[in-house]
Parts: C-alpha cells; sequence; structure tokens
C-alpha cells in the first residue's frame, strides 16, 4: 500500500498544485475579490472574525468561503484517498497562541505568506520586504528545531474530534446562506457585511467555494505549504515544498500579466502599505509562529481538513488573533502601522522565542 | 539490527529532523522510523533518499507506518 503513487505528491504534481493556485487565486482577483488578494488565508480569515462580529472593523467583515472550501476540499481528499486519521493532543494551547501572534504578524504586514506572492506577482514592492522577513522568520524557527523545539507527541483520538472544524466551517457556510448579504445592509441576521473596503470586495460565493474546495484538495493531497518551502530549504536543503511555491510566483505572474494585473511600484498598491520595517517586522512575527506552529495557515487548514485537532486550535488562534488585532489597533491599514502593532510584534517576537527556548527535548 | 526512529504523533518537522539527525550518526545500516501519517511518510523517504539511503521497505503498523531505510 506505501507503493502506491500519489502524482500529487511528486516534483510535477505539486507544481502543478502551485500553478493551479497561482492561476485561479488571481482569477479571483478578476472575479471580485480585492487586489493582489485572490487568496489570504490570514485576510479572509481576519474577515471571516469580522463577519461573526469578533471585531466590528466595518471594512473587513465577510464570511470567505475560500476558507470553508480548503477545509472541506481537504477533507473530501483525505476520505477519497483514506489519510482521514482523526488526531490531537499536542500542546493545544501553544498552538492557539501562536496562531494568535501569527495572525497579529500578519495583518501588521497585510497578508500572509499566499498573499505576499500574490502582491509580488502583481507588482507590488513591498511584498519583497514580506517575503524577506517571512524566510528571516522562519530562519529562526530553525534555531529552535534545531536546539530541539517540539511540541510534543499527539495521539489518535475520536473520529468526531477531527470533523470538529470541517463541521464548524460547514456551519459557516449555512450562515452565509440563510443569512445573504443584502444590498445596502451592513448586517443580515446575525452576519456582519462590509459596505465598503475589501470586505465588500468579493467574487461570487459559488465561484470563491469551488476554488476553495479544488485548492483545499490538491493541497491535501500534494502537502503544500508556502513555510515549509523555504524551512525545508534552509534546514535540509530538500527543494520538494519550494517546487510548489515557485510555481505559484511563476503563474500568478503569468496570469496578472495576461489579465493587466500588474502595476510595479511601492506606493498605492491594493491593501498595502510602505513601511518597509514593519511588513519586514510582521512577518519575521508570522514566519517564526508558522514555523513553530508547523505549517502555513493554509497547510493548517488542510490538516484540519484531514483530521488534525490540533491544527484546528491553531486556526481558531489566527481567527481570535483577527478579533484582537482589530480591536486593540494592530492591523495595519494602507496608511501604515496601527496605534499598537509594533508593540504587538515586539511581544509576539518575545512569546514565540520562550516557546522556542523552553519546549525543549535534549537529544 | 535496525536502529530505531519513534515519529509517531509529531509534527511536521521532526519525522525528518529526527531521521536525518540519525543518518548523520551512521555510516551504513538500517533504521526503521515509526510515523503515523502519509505526508510523515513522504517526507521520510525522501529525506532518506536525498542523503542516499534506500527506502527498503514501507509497511503498515497500527494506524500508521514503518519506513524502513538503508545504506550499504
Amino acid at each position: 500500500m506505501g507503493q502506491i503513487r500519489n502524482f500529487l505528491a511528486t516534483k510535477w504534481g505539486i507544481m502543478s498544485v502551485g500553478a493551479f493556485i497561482g492561476v485561479f487565486a488571481t482569477l479571483l482577483q478578476r472575479w471580485g475579490n480585492p487586489g493582489n488578494m485572490g487568496v489570504c488565508v490570514a485576510c479572509f480569515e481576519r474577515d471571516i472574525a469580522g463577519g461573526l462580529g469578533l471585531h466590528r472593523a466595518g471594512v473587513v467583515q465577510y464570511i470567505r468561503p475560500e476558507i470553508i472550501g480548503f477545509v472541506i476540499g481537504a477533507l473530501i481528499a483525505a476520505y477519497a484517498f483514506r489519510e482521514f486519521r482523526p488526531r490531537a493532543g499536542s500542546a493545544p494551547i501553544v498552538r492557539f497562541v501562536l496562531g494568535v501572534f501569527a495572525m497579529i504578524g500578519a495583518l501588521v504586514f497585510l497578508g500572509c505568506p499566499w498573499r505576499a506572492m500574490l502582491r509580488l506577482t502583481g507588482g507590488d514592492g513591498n511584498a519583497i520586504l514580506g517575503l524577506l522577513g517571512l524566510v528571516v522568520g522562519i530562519w529562526i524557527g530553525t534555531f529552535f528545531l534545531k536546539g530541539g523545539y517540539n511540541l510534543g507527541r499527539s495521539k489518535e483520538t475520536y473520529t468526531s474530534v477531527g470533523w470538529l472544524l470541517p463541521l464548524t466551517m460547514a456551519g459557516f457556510l449555512i450562515f452565509l446562506l440563510i443569512f445573504p448579504q443584502v444590498e445596502g445592509q451592513a448586517k443580515s441576521g446575525i452576519l456582519f457585511y462590509s459596505l465598503k473596503g475589501p470586505g465588500a470586495m468579493h467574487a461570487p460565493i459559488g465561484l470563491s467555494l469551488i476554488v476553495g474546495l479544488a485548492v483545499g484538495f490538491l493541497a491535501q493531497r500534494s502537502r503544500f505549504c508556502t513555510m515549509g518551502a523555504f524551512r525545508d530549504l534552509i534546514l535540509f536543503r530538500i527543494p520538494y515544498l519550494f517546487y510548489g511555491v515557485l510555481a505559484l510566483i511563476v503563474f500568478a505572474l503569468i496570469t496578472n500579466l495576461v489579465l493587466g494585473q500588474f502595476h510595479a511600484g511601492f506606493a498605492g498598491q491594493p491593501v498595502a502599505h510602505t513601511m518597509h520595517l514593519w511588513n519586514f517586522g510582521g512577518m519575521v512575527l508570522a514566519g517564526l509562529a508558522f514555523c513553530l506552529a508547523g505549517g502555513c495557515p493554509g497547510r493548517q487548514l488542510f490538516l484540519a481538513g484531514e483530521g488534525d485537532g490540533d491544527a484546528a486550535v491553531f486556526v481558531w488562534g489566527m481567527i481570535v488573533g483577527a478579533g484582537f488585532a482589530h480591536n486593540f489597533g494592530l492591523a495595519s491599514s494602507p496608511k501604515g502601522v496601527g496605534p499598537h502593532g509594533i508593540a504587538a510584534v515586539i511581544i509576539g517576537l518575545a512569546v514565540c522565542a520562550f516557546i522556542g527556548l523552553t519546549m525543549r527535548q535534549k537529544a | 539490527m535496525a536502529e530505531i526512529v519513534d515519529a509517531s504523533g509529531l509534527s511536521c518537522p521532526q519525522p525528518v529532523l529526527m531521521t536525518l539527525n540519525k543518518i548523520k550518526g551512521l555510516d551504513k545500516g538500517e533504521i526503521e522510523v515509526l510515523v503515523d501519517t502519509d505526508t510523515s511518510k513522504e517526507n521520510v523517504s525522501r529525506a532518506a533518499q536525498s542523503q542516499g539511503w534506500e527506502v527498503d521497505e514501507v509497511t503498515e503498523s497500527g494506524t500508521g507506518y514503518r519506513v524502513l531505510i538503508r545504506k550499504e
């Protein structure tokens, strides 16, 4: 059974997945998602937090179907190929805290690694700082890994434990359908909807969901991970995951050029700011947190879809972190960093260092 | 007699880290790596091959896998 090859988990397989994501994430921008934000796991989980009322930043409130699709697409792939393994119990509170700070770091930059790459391929020079920060954050994480840091073993558990996040996501989808957006109304039933700003910019629900499901399926099969791509190159010189990221960048760039969505520069980029130090710094925090948590934010969604209850906790950490970020003025805006964003990044780096240094097994 | 690396239940990248650490300590030989997901099974196999070790055999073990790698 171990000899059956999973094509998508080969070099060409993961490159096809990267290409698919590059093309369709970029198309989602044409279909209504915000500029250089066809897919952004951090921004979209933040929008979900807004839709649920966990924060009240009016411009970013919308239950994003892409995130729902990522989890359920991964669930479908896991069941189709008998990889669904319900497991949990590996330092969940730590993963929750890492999720909170990963989100805070990402919102200081205004993007997760996926969006950093989409911004880059849309011509946004600020993304260069973000990607540099991401790599530095991951690099710092590898020191902790080499020093014996680990979160401890998870254990196989009840099937229902592995189903809880997918069911929660399905619940969000049901909310979206029974409390649909009403033109001109900031609220529909229990859900909040942006009337303007990025939260008001979204592709049709069906398209978002279908692309999300497809990406979730393909990414689960190929083990796609934008953090692991850099971590494995740094730590092991293994390029497998990086090939996927490279393909994403190439195909997103081609698609942007074909669609006329490439506008090179630093100033005036969509949903972006030009405070270079904090574009860098925010992503150092995010990269470090993703590295300590064992996966990029997309990967955590795909893991949750295949039954990983610990990844599910990280996802919730990110959603709650977005609530904190907008309630406490930690998130950036096109004008620059928020009032307490810098302090939050510094605190976050200290917390990650505390986690990385104290959770070590010698030999 | 194979050296055993028990990486079951551990998050990425632990299984690969532990396997490569064990490989570093041995010139050649046999290592049996225990993992509990398909992803870690693939990662360990890939990592072993990148170091010139061969994947001898992958068998199911409980709800996970036993990856036997060898270098002559």
